[in-house]
């Protein structure tokens, strides 16, 4: 491991690849300036010269487009964070990128579908909805918890004091692993979840907004783990000696933490958080594969890097921005440039931003918060 | 670990009973849920032994021989008079078998009473009729718990066993294994050189080795193991132990047989069999590549699937007339300087923002390349350029004036790719040799001290991208001309990781553990799409691949033909020990090497570790 | 007058907060042999991190052969003639010790992908060149590192092996100024002997100029032709060996000040 002095940032000199970078950097600033620009012009006049070129056809968005837009970015983005809270974690903590997380979130979500299937088909789900909801959670935390906690006694311990890179291959063989595990488990075919009950999913108004009831069940219930969480990290003793594990392992064993367990605390903690976060995706878009994982997972990444790797509220606030730019950006950036079937491009959109944050700030928005060793 | 009690085992009392229900437990869950997940009744339709075994059984009643082995193995302490083995490690063995049969005659019982069709998908009538061996629950719960409890303790015994029992009893296994599985390519070639008595014989009508043939070659092969003891660990380790100029000379006789071989077998197969073979080729090619950038220069590139596709698609658009925007109708030889050509600049501008990250992001953001990349073929946006999501499709092969090239005669295109393969194979042997490799194996040591030493990193690491893309464009160009078109689909990131998976299994940084690795993973279980010689394992060779890599990462992660290199860097430390128990002299200070003072501490790979101060 | 071969003025770097080198000046001339020394913690390892490029100075020049060195990558500062070694020895230890003086080369050849393919003449000529000196720069430590070791892996050396291997490693790269962090450390006195007396000879028969971090005090008087003391980052005093010993701020710095006889 390089010592304290060799760790800080080297001197270099601008070689052609910053100069590249640079160019890069420059151009998606003027790409963005000149779509949103584009954008507020076709707002007041659709018929602009610039929208006639680019973007034939084009109406300006209505206000409550846009708030819908928000709000589903929103709803969105609080799922990704929820999951980005897992990936932040464990780097935090053990200084590699879990990426069989997404699976623990899908693990969640499949739970709650079995079970939400079997309360419709004897009818607890219409009756005693919000029991059956409150118990479809609980499992989901369950097993996907479980699952986390094995994934890190089997696959992750033996390899703590590997270089980082061979614990990152390894949970690629566990993602691919649970994937395909439960292809094999439970078949192709896309699960759905059952209706949610007329009184829960219908629109209402909320300060101008006009929003779906499941999107503010999505909202609420984030925000609730959130502060759950919180509280857990900040106000319990479990939670400052995870803190202190994320700070400097070995310091932390010679204060008597026992690091082991609390590794095992943060995976499952993280899984819990996951396994809320597939319920909610599960009412949401009410269907679920085994491959549901996968991208969401890789979003939800994205967005605890946004928010600065180890830094838990970074997690949730990264999460939340990249839902609403998934969200917003086709149609405020792309589609005033004169870009087609921008809805396609949803994902191209975060990647780009994943891209983008890992090129020119990896540290995140609010800073990341790792252990010396991990850091560079 | 409570320090009163912590001890050395030193009697068999001291087993504890936990471990043996530990082993169980997982015995038992491991079956119940390969059961689940649908392999035994799937793989039933193969035959190993005509009527008597197949191979849905094979799978199935290995994981109690396994799960013995495994559960009769004690920690064997460093420089502590090992424990030996008894009869309560056969008894821990038996015990764990008897757990995993119990747990499957639950199972069994479970799928008599319950219906769970609705969700697990392999809860079915098949299974359990798999399960009871067609002869009823009673006999089936009786057969499971009898059969695996002995196989358990066949497992367990392996460790007690003299070597010489083990070692012909496992060959004869494996053997007749190798035999049955490889039935559809040996039969292909037996055929071919106008043998087909012998393969009929050998092999069964309806699959399978036949009872005789089985009992015949079983003999055979347990006697030649006997006979041959020693010999083959002897000429293994003489081939190790062979240094410079010796040593080339035997990789390089080696190396030509297989070559020989590669260009001769072809002709003796059947269509099925080369077409398989143009498969593993072309991602034997990718694998090379890819071994290059990860193994050569340790740069973990998830988005490896993106210079496929720049290769395929350049291709596409400059051979087909189909081409939606631009169809100059180029002749492939000529389209093959565009691939490169562009693929060289694809890997310099993916490769540049990469090269100063750390090595976890650099995964992902490769990730994310590979995926915007594939995202644009895909997309309506560019469509008229690239066909979007219905591809470009009636792509020429090749045509080389005395042959073509093409999809409908797959040995040309094994030997197009077997062309590329040496292409590649000699680039990966000529680099690593070079100014560059040494160079890349630095940066891979320690990037900082390498930059300190005047090494240009930068540079080194984009040339590992460049050269890993040009070889990564030349198999999607055969792809492109063997199918006739491409689509986004061929694409897609289960590309990648399934090549890293064939590159870590074989042996990461070493040419001959890819060709392995590759023939051993791609032809047998089959590629992202493609099935192998066993297509039975269409639906879980993604599962196979993952427990692979995460048990190779465990235990070997050095892959199955290590390069002598890699084994003594992953695992250093055990090295070291090894050599301080059996007393080798490493190396000391004295002039006359008397073997004084051993000071030989392990250097972790990123630097030392004799404590520096701050200053 | 022979221009200055390192020329440092008014070095300055800050850690967060803490100045770990204040205005330092500094110089070495071509054939000079300087030695730092300081109690722990002076910023003697920092210095050399700020000459070989590894950290950035917050403040101050560094000229080399006249010319500013500051923010240049360390690749190119050892190109341009700087060469180190580390305090803790860091070998790539699963290379031969021959390829890892041979890959300290890089910077003064040139082949790349096309000559290695082509096994070209000139890509040859190269490595037979890499090769020779390499085994010339190892037979500098006469048959340590040479014959059959020259094929075993660095980790497998001993101690002293690895510290000869470091410095040999740094003179591959054929510089004009050898920074040594503290090369004797951890030798027993037969070694330390041996190697002072191999510092000169890199003077005398190679031609380095060199800059050497010691706390051995036998070493900086056997072999340096100037002594500069730092203390928290800044120099306290400068001169032959002997001036610098009496010099009674350089015994407080190392040993403080003595305490006054309670009555």
């Amino acid at each position: 491991m390089p010592t304290h002095a060799l760790s800080t940032k080297t001197a270099r000199r601008l070689a052609a690849v910053d100069r590249f970078l640079t160019f890069i950097r420059v151009f998606l600033v003027a790409l963005i300036v000149v779509g949103l620009l584009a954008f507020i012009w076709q707002q007041f006049d659709a018929d602009n010269p610039f929208a006639r070129w680019r973007n034939p056809g084009a109406r300006s968005l209505t206000g409550d487009q846009f708030k819908g837009l928000l709000i589903s970015g929103l709803s969105q983005g609080s799922m990704y964070g929820l999951i980005a809270l897992g990936y932040s974690m464990v780097y935090g903590v053990l200084g590699f990128i879990n990426f069989a997380h997404g699976e623990v979130f899908m693990v969640g979500a499949m739970t709650g579908f079995i079970a939400s299937d079997k309360f419709h088909a004897n009818g607890m789900w219409e009756s005693n909805f919000l029991f059956c909801l409150a118990l479809i959670i609980v499992m989901a935390i369950f097993f996907s918890t479980f699952i986390a906690v094995v994934m890190e006694r089997v696959a992750y311990r033996p390899l703590r004091n590997s270089p980082r890179l061979i614990p990152l291959i390894t949970s690629i063989g566990v993602s691919f692993f649970i994937q395909n595990f439960v292809l094999g488990l439970f078949g192709p075919s896309s699960k759905s979840y059952p209706q949610l009950p007329e009184w829960l999913s219908k629109q209402r108004s909320i300060l101008t907004f006009e929003i779906a009831g499941t999107r503010l069940l999505v909202l609420v219930v984030a925000a609730a783990s959130m502060v759950g969480l919180w509280y857990v990290v900040e106000r319990t003793k479990t939670g400052k000696a995870m803190r202190a594990v994320a700070e400097d392992k070995e310091i932390a064993a010679l204060m008597g933490i026992d690091v082991n367990r609390t590794i095992v605390t943060t995976f499952a903690v993280g899984g819990a958080m996951a396994g809320v976060g597939g319920i909610l995706w599960g009412l949401m878009f009410r269907g679920v594969t085994h491959m549901t994982g996968f991208l969401p997972g890789v979003k939800a990444f994205t967005a605890a890097v946004v928010g600065g790797i180890g830094n838990l509220g970074g997690a949730m606030a990264g999460g939340i921005s990249l839902g609403s730019a998934e969200s917003i950006a086709p149609m405020v950036i792309l589609e005033p440039l004169g870009v087609p079937g921008v809805s396609q491009l949803k994902d191209a959109v975060a990647f780009t931003v994943l891209v983008l944050v890992l090129l020119f700030k990896p540290s995140g928005l609010f800073g990341e918060r790792l252990s010396s060793e991990d850091r560079a | 670990m409570n320090l009163r009690t912590a001890s050395l085992p030193a009697s068999p009392v001291d087993q504890d009973w936990r471990h043996v229900a530990r082993w169980g437990l997982i015995c038992g869950l491991v079956l119940v849920g390969l059961c689940l997940v649908g392999m035994p009744v799937e793989l039933d339709r193969r035959t190993i032994i005509e009527r008597y075994l197949s191979l849905g059984y094979v799978f199935v009643l290995i994981v109690p021989i396994i799960m013995g082995y495994v559960s009769a193995t004690l920690v064997r302490l460093e420089g502590v008079e090992n424990r030996r083995q008894g009869a309560f490690d056969l008894v821990t063995g038996f015990v764990v078998g008897l757990i995993g049969g119990g747990l499957l005659s639950l199972l069994m019982v479970a799928l008599d009473s319950w219906n769970l069709r609705d969700p697990l998908v392999n809860w079915s009538p098949k299974l359990l009729r798999f399960l009871t061996y067609e002869n009823g629950m009673g006999f089936g719960a009786m057969a499971w718990l009898s059969t695996c409890a002995v196989l358990g303790l066949i497992g367990a015994s392996l460790h007690v066993v003299p070597a010489l029992v083990r070692r012909s009893v496992s060959f004869t296994v494996l053997g007749l294994l190798f035999l049955s599985i490889l039935e559809g390519a040996i039969d292909d070639l037996l055929e071919g050189f106008g043998l087909e008595s012998l393969a009929d014989w050998v092999y069964a009508k309806k699959g399978g080795l036949t009872l005789t043939s089985t009992i015949v070659v079983g003999l055979v092969i347990g006697v030649v193991s006997l006979v041959t003891r020693g010999r083959v660990k002897a000429a293994t380790t003489r081939y190790r132990d062979m240094e410079g100029a010796e040593r080339q000379k035997a990789s390089m006789l080696l190396f030509v047989v297989v070559a020989a071989l590669c260009v001769v077998l072809p002709i003796f197969l059947g269509k099925i069999m080369n077409e398989l073979l143009a498969n593993v080729g072309i991602f034997l090619l990718l694998a090379l590549g890819l071994n290059i950038v990860v193994g050569l220069a340790g740069l973990l590139d998830l988005g490896y699937v993106a210079f496929f596709a720049v290769g395929g698609y350049t291709t596409a658009v400059l051979t087909s007339p189909n081409s939606p925007w631009f169809a100059p109708e180029l002749h492939f030889g000529v389209t093959l300087v565009f691939v490169v050509l562009l693929a060289a600049l694809t890997g310099l501008l993916i490769g540049a923002p990469v090269i100063r990250m750390r090595g976890d992001y650099l995964a992902i953001v490769t990730l994310g390349f590979g995926e915007i990349i594939r995202l644009l073929f895909m997309s309506d946006w560019l469509g008229p350029y690239f066909g979007g999501a219905q591809g470009i499709t009636n792509i020429p092969g090749v045509d080389l004036g005395f042959a073509t090239v093409k999809g409908t005669d797959p040995r040309s295109v094994f030997y197009l790719v077997l062309v590329f393969c040496a292409i590649a194979i000699y680039t990966s042997w000529r680099l690593q040799a070079s100014r560059l490799g040494r160079a890349w194996m630095a940066i891979r040591e320690d990037e900082q001290v390498a930059e300190a030493m005047g090494i240009n990193t930068v540079n080194a690491k984009l040339m590992a991208f460049v050269v890993g893309a040009v070889l990564a464009s030349f198999s999607g160009a055969v792809l492109a001309a063997k199918v006739g078109s491409v689509f986004p689909t061929s694409f897609m990131i289960l590309v990648s990781i399934i090549i890293l998976v064939v590159v870590i299994v074989g042996g990461m940084g070493n040419i001959a553990g890819v060709m392995v690795g590759s023939f051993v993973l791609i032809g047998v279980l089959g590629g992202p799409k493609q099935p192998g010689l066993l297509q039975e394992f269409q639906n879980f060779k993604l599962l196979i691949y993952g427990i692979l890599l995460v048990f190779m990462m465990l235990k070997r992660p050095e892959g199955l033909v290590p390069s002598a290199r890699r084994t003594r860097e992953l695992h250093q430390e055990e090295f070291l020990q090894d050599a301080w128990l059996k007393g080798d002299k490493l190396d000391s200070d004295d002039e006359d090497d008397s073997g004084a003072e051993f000071s030989a501490a392990p250097v972790s790979v990123s630097g030392g570790d004799e404590g520096g101060e701050e200053e | 007058m022979s221009e200055r071969l390192l020329e440092i003025r008014n070095l300055k770097v800050t850690f967060g907060g803490l100045d770990a080198l204040s205005g330092l000046d500094f110089h070495a001339d071509e054939g000079e042999i300087v030695s730092v020394i300081g109690p722990n913690g002076a910023g003697k390892t920092t210095f050399f991190n700020l000459i070989s490029g590894l950290v950035a100075p917050t403040e101050g020049e560094i000229l080399f052969e006249g010319d500013s060195i500051v923010g240049l990558d360390p690749s190119i500062v050892t190109s341009l003639g700087i060469a180190r070694t580390f305090q803790n020895v860091r070998l790539f230890p699963n290379m031969t010790i021959l390829e890892n003086v041979m890959v300290a080369q890089h910077c003064r050849t040139s082949q790349l992908v096309f000559g290695a393919l082509m096994q070209t003449k000139a890509f040859k000529q190269e490595e037979r060149e890499i090769r020779e000196r390499a085994e010339e720069v190892l037979g500098f430590f006469g048959h340590r590192l040479v014959g059959y070791r020259m094929d075993q892996p660095a980790f497998a050396l001993s101690y002293a092996n690895r510290r000869r291997l470091e410095i040999a490693r740094a003179m591959a790269t054929q510089p004009r100024l050898l920074l040594l962090d503290e090369p004797v450390a951890g030798m027993n006195p037969m070694e330390t002997a041996e190697l002072t007396a191999l510092i000169g000879r890199l003077r005398t028969e190679w031609g380095f100029t060199i800059i050497m971090i010691e706390h051995d005090m036998k070493v900086v008087r056997d072999v340096s032709d100037r002594v500069v003391v730092l203390d928290h980052g800044v120099p306290i005093a400068q001169g032959s060996y002997d001036e610098v010993s009496t010099n009674p701020d350089v015994v407080e710095a190392y040993l403080g000040r003595p305490v006054e006889a309670k009555r």
